[in-house]
């Protein structure tokens, strides 16, 4: 069998992370293949430079068995190979035919749009390849399912063979999905390739012919998907060669800080995000929630911070209700929140240190004089104590934040937190892109609020982290809790499984 | 500064180029705006209502926000406060001044809280409809004054306001009022309002981060209200001093486009309150000093709205560009 696309030794490093380290890549003609990774696990860098966006730092590209150099998403398209985003890339107010065709639009007389063959043609086309579209409807006025195959047609449209779709079930119901993998089927049948970016177990091994697993940015293996089942995959993609390290002994059972009950929300789509949640923080502990991203954890955050409304279900803090309470009510009763994304929702870049340690609290009686007036000289002296006991790298207090290292950025958020005397701490993503001393640092501080008596949930995608911290571990799957496990109780086998679908015996 | 410099150069370049002499031109331009007592005041008077206006763009710009309505919100206000300084008479002015001033910054504000409304409820941008509702303010107030509040004559103007209610001029034959101390006043206060308030650091943290403003428990809609009510109010208390200190009435046209003016001040002083100041004295220096130089070199007036073009090319423009990469970045990196 001939192949389509073959990659090899491909590196790609950006400044502080080698995204894909000697990737060998191989795709058949006319195959549905499979790319499985967890995020970050450089499953759609590799893609990006496949359709040119990226260049690699070495390695060679052949397709159908020529060694080609592809510098931009044009060269990629010439070469026949297509590319559907996470985020569609469609106008919004112009149809759907007139985005098939933007960019190589049939004409009358060079300059007046042939609008009756330009809806004839994608009308045609569309039926070709079985993918149901209304080429005179506004794009913007589609389901986010039908926009996925206008850009699947824009795509054919140009001439591509080899189709990357890249993670395209992640916005979809269900029902859409099915339509989706109806339409792969479809073109697999016309002989296109595909190639299917997914973090999904399930959707790899229903509509891949084969899967390439990729960690951490290396290859670990590529299995033909009839010869293979979620445990195998499950393990190959979370891969967690360290064992599960609980250091600590659980104290005595302590009372109930958090409790959720039957929780729902919606995402930014609208979809439910999640589904009839229930657990419960006890002072003392760290609850860990794992997961692999994507399946709601960003959603529970959000909603328990009070950033993302419930639609059903309550929260009680130490039996109050604070369902409907703002933000700055439950920062008040006692939540701190270590953000997902510190840059964007944990520290203002262009605030001072000072500025940024005490948002959240600058209105409380401590920063205020007169109720309305910053008390400054105050903020000054908390700003040196906490830049003394976290040990915050920085020039002095009034340095940007924006000009701190990621590192000490954390650093700055984690002091701002957890020096408010907290009775939750909710920490998302806590460790993330820090380096091993960071890391170290903060695990340390979330123990040590945990032993002074604080309910901490810690939401992390990385396993072992969860694993070496909580004395629970509460498991995400699709929005639901599907598992609660004692450490004493599991392993990393069984943890993987559920965070992948599977089901334990 | 080496903006304001080169803008010079290159006016003095259109002056050669037109035939006139730069050095005297320029000459003539200092002298005037600076030469005299009555120079200087009158250097002062122009920039009073342009700090009003800055500064209103400039404290909703600190919320993120672009106001460029302030024309509109100054209208408003000032014929508020004519309309309380017609209306009441034999008050002392020391109720009356303030209780037209306020009734000014009552209009402007509500002027502002208007698109604030639009925003936080429907989410309509308030580019668009503090700009929508300059024109609303402009003709409405223009009919206001060409038919229920006209005075007797020829002129589309209200009758003078009661005496107890005129800003006194300091300086006779100039239009320098007490206005300038209330301009002045307001730049302290935006200064320290912005820096040392609980109000100021949640409006700043809104306009550099709203996302984290939230998470920090700042209501990022009451901000979005309580800048853009304040920020009209600021442009609305320019217009009552306009009508009770220059005019002594509201006259239609009697604005050249301050709330314009206002927002190329905010941006040349660096959306800084004292930059503002220095700015906005600036451009009163080019507008008072431009009549005395049209006077002595026969240089026609617009070689000043020249100037001030290329001011705000040298100045703003780049700040612009620069803003408008910093928020494109945003986008890309979302």
């Amino acid at each position: 069998m001939t192949l389509a696309v073959e990659m090899k030794a491909i590196t790609k490093a950006f400044v502080d992370v080698t995204a894909n380290d000697k990737i060998d890549f191989n795709v058949d003609k006319g195959e549905i293949h499979g790319l499985l990774g967890e995020n970050g696990a450089g499953k759609t860098v590799l893609m990006s430079i496949l359709y040119g966006l990226y260049r690699p730092d070495s390695g060679q590209i052949l397709v159908n068995g020529k060694q080609v150099e592809i510098d931009s998403p044009s060269r990629a398209i010439e070469l026949g190979i297509g590319m559907v985003h996470q985020n569609f890339m469609l106008v919004p107010s112009l149809t759907v035919a007139e985005n098939i065709i933007l960019g190589k639009e049939p004409t009358k007389s060079r300059v007046l749009l042939d609008t009756k063959k330009i809806t004839d043609d994608v009308k045609n086309f569309a039926e070709r390849y079985g993918l149901n579209v209304d080429p005179k409807a506004p794009v913007h006025t589609l389901p986010v399912g039908v926009q996925q195959r206008v850009e699947i047609l824009k795509a054919l449209y140009r001439g591509a063979d080899i189709l990357i779709l890249d993670e395209p079930t992640s916005v979809l119901t269900p029902l859409e999905t099915e339509e989706l993998f109806k339409a792969i089927r479809a073109l697999k049948k016309q002989g296109k390739t595909v190639i299917f970016i997914s973090h999904k177990l399930k959707e790899i091994l229903e509509i891949c012919d084969r899967v390439t697993i990729l960690r951490r940015g290396k290859v670990v293996g590529t299995v033909s998907a009839e010869e293979t089942n979620v445990d195998e995959l499950a393990i190959m993609m979370v891969g967690i060669q360290v064992a599960c390290t609980f250091t600590h002994a659980q104290t005595e059972r302590k009372e109930v800080v958090l409790k959720v009950e039957n929780l729902e929300a919606m995402n930014d789509r609208k979809l439910p995000a999640l589904k009839d949640v229930t657990f419960e923080v006890f002072a003392s502990e760290i609850l860990g929630i794992a997961g692999v991203e994507g399946n709601g954890q960003t959603e529970l955050v959000e909603t328990l911070t009070g950033l993302r409304k419930a639609t059903g279900g309550n929260m009680l803090l130490e039996n109050t209700d604070i369902t409907s309470a703002s933000p700055a009510e439950r920062i008040k009763r006692g939540i701190s929140h270590v953000p997902e994304d510190r840059q964007k929702r944990g520290l203002i870049l262009d605030f001072t240190v000072l500025e940024n340690l005490i948002l959240g609290s600058h209105s409380t009686p401590q920063f205020t004089t007169g109720r309305l007036r910053l008390d400054l000289d105050e903020a000054s002296g908390h700003t040196e104590k906490l830049v003394n006991d976290f040990l915050i790298k920085t020039p002095n207090k009034d340095a940007l934040v924006r000009h701190l290292s990621g590192g000490t950025q954390q650093k700055v958020v984690v002091a701002r937190e957890f020096s408010r005397k907290p009775k939750l701490i909710i920490a998302s993503q806590p460790t993330r892109g820090l380096d091993v001393g960071a890391t170290e640092y903060v695990r340390k501080k979330l123990v040590e609020m945990r032993d002074q008596g604080c309910a901490i949930l810690l939401v992390s995608a990385d396993l072992e982290e969860v694993c070496a911290l909580s004395d629970r571990v509460a498991v995400m799957y699709e929005g639901k809790i599907v598992a609660v496990k004692y450490p004493k109780e599991t392993n990393e086998r069984e943890l993987g499984l559920l965070m992948t679908g599977g089901k334990c015996e | 500064m080496i903006a304001i410099a080169l803008a010079f150069l290159a006016g003095a370049i259109i002056l050669a180029a037109t035939g006139y002499s730069p050095i005297e031109a320029y000459g003539a331009l200092i002298t005037g705006a600076f030469g005299d007592i009555f120079g200087i005041a009158q250097t002062l008077a122009k920039a009073t209502p342009i700090i009003f206006t800055a500064l209103a763009f400039l404290f909703a710009f600190k919320c993120g926000l672009f106001n460029i309505g302030a024309e509109g919100q100054l209208l408003v206000g000032a014929f508020a406060a004519a309309l309380v300084g017609i209306s009441f008479d034999g008050l002392p002015a020391l109720v009356h001044v303030p209780m037209a001033l306020l009734a000014g910054a009552v209009a402007g504000g509500l002027w502002g809280f208007i698109s604030a409304v639009l925003k936080t409820k429907l989410g309509a941008h308030e580019v668009i409809t503090t700009m929508m509702l300059s024109y609303v303010a402009l003709y409405f107030t223009s009919y206001l004054v060409n038919y229920p509040f006209k005075a007797p004559g020829g002129v589309s103007q209200t009758v003078a306001v009661a005496p107890s209610a005129v800003l006194p001029l300091i300086f006779q034959s100039t239009q320098l009022s007490a206005s300038v101390f209330v301009a002045v006043g307001l730049v302290v206060l935006t200064y320290y309002t912005l820096q040392k308030t609980t109000l100021g650091y949640e409006v700043r943290a809104i306009g550099l981060n709203p996302t984290a403003a939230e998470s920090g428990g700042i209501n990022v809609k009451r901000g979005i209200v309580l800048a853009l009510l304040i920020s009209g109010a600021m442009a609305g208390l320019g217009g009552a001093g306009e009508v009770l200190g220059v005019h002594g009435r509201f006259i239609e046209g009697f604005s050249p486009g301050y709330g314009w003016d206002g927002l190329a001040v905010a941006l040349v002083g660096g959306l800084n309150p004292l930059g503002v100041l220095i700015a906005a004295v600036l451009f009163g220096a080019l507008r008072s000093g431009g009549m005395e130089m049209t006077r002595v070199t026969q240089v026609p007036l617009d070689i000043v709205s020249i100037l001030q073009a290329l001011v705000i090319i040298f100045v703003a423009a780049p700040m612009l560009i620069k803003y408008l990469l910093k928020k494109g970045g945003h986008k890309w990196s979302d």
